[in-house]
């Protein structure tokens, strides 16, 4: 039991005031935005401190909160729980200041007290998921984490789509969580403790059988909160109807947590598992990031577009997962550690770029006053800083050199390629096709942001609300600045902050391997200088210099051209409008075709005549696809449920008497197996 | 540091000479097979010259994104190209980037055009936009795992470090692995080149283009980078091609007689891929837009029976 670290404890007590003066100011909601956001702010800064701190110098020493309850409050900042924590510093810091802009123009309508107070119980809650040592409270902190999410994904409450949206979200959180709680009942009866520390690599001691229950529940239980295929269906909903500044988070970190309890289960409570176990994370993991960008790709309302983007990012990282698994049960602990790194840049990378990108969509969306894209359209000269902010996300997030996502997904590659050779049998077939389903993901990533970005900033105005729309509060520019500072950092400074992974690998696989994946200072590299070398700094500098050139060479002949600005090419109509421009239904619309098996599109046209029948005077078109998930799956289960549960209402008589009788039998039962014991 | 400088600059100043002069191979070379006499192979030079020359005018819908994107594309197509070995099996950049990064500069490039093509707020460019994007996804795992046959044989993504394997005695090009992976990325080629059967370069028949209009609105010296940028990404893909399967004669010196003989052994490579590609040209007439996922996913079998192969020998 060490003494408590003075700036985690003073960060959590941050978010703890913050969520108490928002209760006080509940009736005033001027002074809850700025009391209650910046106590976020000051608490990020802490946790950014106090992460930092640990990252440098690594303990696992634990000590308890002053809370009375039935169980051990313990906290422990290990080098896994202060990178998830320096995660969740770095993108709340940037929310809550972006918060201070954004809800300015809410505080005549909105109870910002309560935004505040959920907000900060919400941070509070993520701070200790990521630290907490013992199971219990553990899992206390997650309901906190959960419901204060519920809270804010309801905060709107008045539309009938958050309602539903909220409540599908809470439900399947808690099926989550009674997997969680059974899967840790599992090991504590083993362990006769519910300390993490007692934990530590007890799972592969249980017999054969029980380990695999543990293992599924765990992946199952977390999988709900990251939003795995087929867990995910509450996330698209959810995600997109809470607050732009929520909406970051949500998708930034809060279903991260479900990463985090993968990570320490999987590298912490694991030793060695069986190969299954990794087979079936990896195959999970390709095939959630290949349904959340086909899903991704043929949606139209911006958010929702950006939540089923997390549940792609959230494959990729449960790629790396299940390669560094598959790697560790191998005896490749070197390649383990790079895939395991892989997978936890990405995991900052995702919680940067995609906060990044729901801000400035939250920026779009306050101004615009839809999330429909068709509604869109030439913000990029309205919206200059947003627009800029939302292309650098776009880039980042569809892996291209050489910002941060780039990094983190040629790592992944890296791992995959190398993982061909550690075995003989067909398994290692997997790897490569994984890599080339990861590059099918990551070019219609890109495919889906051309998209994302084009239809809503480029071209013409497509609605009056577009063509009037205005930029947006200073602050939040200030924050989507922050963000994108940091894709530029964590993509050109890759080699500068991989060392910061050697504790977590040491904890984790006890290797550390940043210096094999540094060459000469400046490129990363797979293992050894021979297996391949990528260099993001130096593309950026020979980049630099090479349209510098260009644009001197091709400037200095333009002066003495004539340079005009003329009408587009408009097919000989009168005129470009807003009619002629591809829509994002039209531009998602060869790949609706090609994967038709996947989507099952539908349509319907429907002319309308008025006199003449060759003549329509207007034409009713309807499109869309197939929600096979909800459909086939959802649909089927919800049935069910609510069949069984119209059975059991026979039992529920309302009579006082079957109730003691049943309180009766419950207690002899009961009683017969503890007797048996 | 001078003479990774100094490489840079040679192989970056031959990728800027022969890029045309491969464009105008192929054209004539096409033209005689079919019996034309075609526009000489020193034309994409004259059009060059000519593009750098004039004005332009500039759509009054586009932003700064098209004005940007020239430069992006050529920028990054030269970097890309800078990363493979060209006449050394030494690549000037190598240390940047291998095969992964080269993809990836590749995509950059292309991310910027759709969004150019979408800037000028036409439907061709839209049109243009959606159906590259949609071909280069379709492209993209099929290459990959051809990348991935050859990076596997080399334990290797550094193309550099491919080309000194391949140049070894203890390389097999007739590996079934390694043709099948070949036939894979050339299929690969004639997509990401818009070669015909997948794109026509030559035509500007307004149902059937995809590079073409995405640039439709491009003009004078943006356009002049942008057909440069295009023919250095042809020469990038054909030399990647030969140099990673077929990679003989290829010199691992960076020393003047080196170059010398690897250069003839890559101009006669060269060649002998722009008749192949010639002989698909002519022989095939275009797909229809959504036979070319037929093809591509062909091109991946290709690979993934490649990779599997590599059980069996």
């Amino acid at each position: 039991m060490g003494s408590p670290d003075p700036f985690l404890a003073a960060g959590l007590a941050s978010f703890f005031l913050g969520a108490v003066s928002g209760l006080a100011t509940w009736k005033r909601p001027a002074t809850a935005r700025i009391v209650a956001f910046a106590f976020a702010v000051l608490g990020s800064l802490l946790l950014a401190v106090a992460s930092c701190l640990a990252l440098a110098r690594p303990s696992s020493a634990t000590w308890s909160l002053p809370l009375v309850t039935l169980f051990q409050c313990t906290v422990r900042l290990d080098p896994l729980s202060a990178w998830f924590t320096l995660t969740l510093a770095i993108l709340a810091l940037a929310v809550s200041v972006y918060s201070f802009g954004y809800l300015r123009p809410l505080e005549r309508t909105r109870n910002l007290g309560a935004l505040g107070f959920f907000y900060n119980a919400l941070l509070l809650g993520l701070a200790l998921v990521f630290t907490a040592a013992n199971a219990f409270f553990f899992l206390s902190a997650w309901e906190v984490m959960a419901v204060s999410a519920f809270c804010l994904v309801a905060f709107e409450h008045e539309k009938a789509e958050t309602r539903s949206a909220a409540v599908v979200y809470l439900i399947m959180s808690h099926a989550g969580t009674v997997m969680m709680l059974a899967a840790f009942l599992l090991l504590a009866a083993f362990a006769g403790s519910t300390d993490f520390a007692s934990f530590h690599l007890l799972a592969s001691k249980l017999p054969p059988g029980e380990q695999g229950a543990v293992f599924l529940l765990f992946f199952a239980g977390f999988g709900v909160k990251a939003g795995i295929v087929p867990l995910h269906i509450w996330l698209p909903d959810a995600h997109p109807v809470a607050p732009s500044n929520v909406s970051a988070l949500m998708s930034g970190i809060v279903i991260k947590c479900g990463i985090y309890g993968m990570a320490r289960v999987f590298f912490d409570f694991f030793g060695p598992p069986p190969l299954w176990t990794g087979t079936v994370v990896l195959a999970v993991g390709v095939v959630t990031a290949l349904v959340g960008v086909l899903y991704a790709l043929q949606e139209h309302d911006l958010k929702r577009l950006l939540a089923y983007h997390s549940i792609e990012n959230i494959g990729i990282i449960v790629m790396g997962f299940g390669a560094a698994l598959m790697f560790r049960t191998l005896g490749h602990l070197n390649l383990a550690a790079m895939a395991i790194i892989g997978a936890l840049y990405h995991t900052v990378n995702h919680a940067i770029f995609k906060g990044l990108l729901f801000l400035a969509a939250g920026s779009v969306v306050q101004s615009v006053r839809t999330r429909n894209m068709e509604e869109m359209g030439g913000l990029i000269r309205r919206m200059p800083g947003t627009a800029l902010f939302f292309l650098v996300g776009a880039i980042a997030i569809s892996g291209l050199p050489p910002l941060n996502g780039f990094v983190s997904e040629w790592l992944t590659y890296q791992a995959l390629l190398a993982g061909f050779g550690t075995t003989h049998s067909l398994t290692r077939m997997m790897f490569p096709i994984a890599g080339a389903l990861l590059a099918l993901t990551a070019a219609l990533a890109a495919a889906c942001f051309v998209k994302a970005f084009g239809i809503p900033f480029l071209a013409l105005p497509r609605s009056e609300a577009a063509a009037n729309a205005r930029e947006t509060a200073p602050e939040m520019q200030y924050a989507m600045a922050l963000l994108a500072a940091a894709c530029f950092v964590l993509g050109l400074g890759a080699t500068w902050i991989l060392p910061v992974f050697d504790p977590i690998t040491q904890q984790a696989l006890g290797v550390q391997v940043s210096q094999s994946l540094v060459a000469h200072g400046f490129a990363l590299q797979a293992g050894t200088a021979q297996s391949g070398t990528v260099s993001p700094a130096g593309i950026a500098l020979v980049f630099l210099a090479l349209v510098g050139t260009a644009a001197f060479l091709v400037n200095r002949r333009l002066r003495r051209a004539r340079v005009a600005t003329g009408p587009a090419w408009d097919c000989g109509l009168p005129g470009l409008t807003s009619d002629n421009e591809y829509t994002a239904t039209a531009f998602s619309k060869p790949l609706r075709l090609i994967f038709s098996a996947f989507y099952r599109p539908n349509r319907e046209i429907r002319p309308e005549y008025d006199v003449s029948p060759y003549y329509p005077s207007a034409i009713r078109f309807e499109s869309g696809i197939e929600p096979t998930f909800e459909k086939h799956i959802y649909g089927p289960l919800k049935d069910w449920v609510f069949g069984l549960s119209r059975r059991m209402r026979a039992i529920q008589a309302g009579s006082i008497h079957a109730y003691l009788a049943y309180i009766f039998v419950t207690l002899i039962v009961l009683l017969l197996f503890g007797v048996r014991e | 540091m001078i003479a990774v400088f100094l490489t840079a600059v040679v192989q970056l100043l031959l990728l800027l000479t022969v890029a045309p002069l491969v464009g105008g191979l192929i054209k004539t070379l096409k033209a005689r097979l079919q019996i034309r006499r075609g526009p000489g192979i020193l034309q994409p030079y004259r059009d060059l010259l000519k593009l750098f020359r004039k004005g332009m005018v500039l759509p009054g819908t586009a932003s700064w994104v098209f004005t940007a994107t020239p430069y992006v594309v050529f920028a990054a197509t030269a970097i890309a190209g800078l990363m493979i070995p060209m006449i050394s099996a030494k690549a000037p950049l190598g240390l940047f980037g291998g095969v992964l990064a080269v993809v990836y500069l590749l995509g950059l490039g292309r991310f910027f055009l759709a969004l150019a093509g979408l800037d000028t707020g036409s439907s061709f460019g839209g049109l243009g936009s959606s159906r590259e994007m949609t071909i280069a996804a379709l492209a993209e795992p099929a290459m990959m795992l051809a990348v991935f046959t050859v990076a596997i044989g080399a334990n290797s993504t550094s193309l550099s470090e491919i080309a000194k394997v391949a140049t070894s005695t203890t390389w097999h090009f007739l590996a079934p692995a390694q043709m099948l992976a070949f036939a894979a990325m050339f299929l690969v080629l004639i997509a990401e080149t818009g070669r015909i059967p997948v794109d026509n370069p030559a035509t500007h028949l307004e149902l059937t283009m995809i590079h073409e209009a995405m640039i439709l609105e491009y003009s004078g010296p943006y356009l002049g980078l942008i057909e440069w940028g295009a023919s250095i990404k042809q020469l990038l893909l054909m030399t990647l091609l030969i140099n990673a399967f077929l990679p003989f004669g290829l010199q691992s010196k960076w020393s003047l007689g080196g170059v010398l003989v690897s250069l003839a052994y890559l101009l006669l490579k060269l060649l002998v891929l722009a008749v192949s590609i010639v002989l698909v040209e002519t022989t095939n007439a275009k797909m229809r837009f959504f036979r070319v996922p037929d093809l591509l996913a062909m091109a991946f079998t290709l690979a993934a029976l490649g990779l599997v192969s590599t059980f069996l020998f």
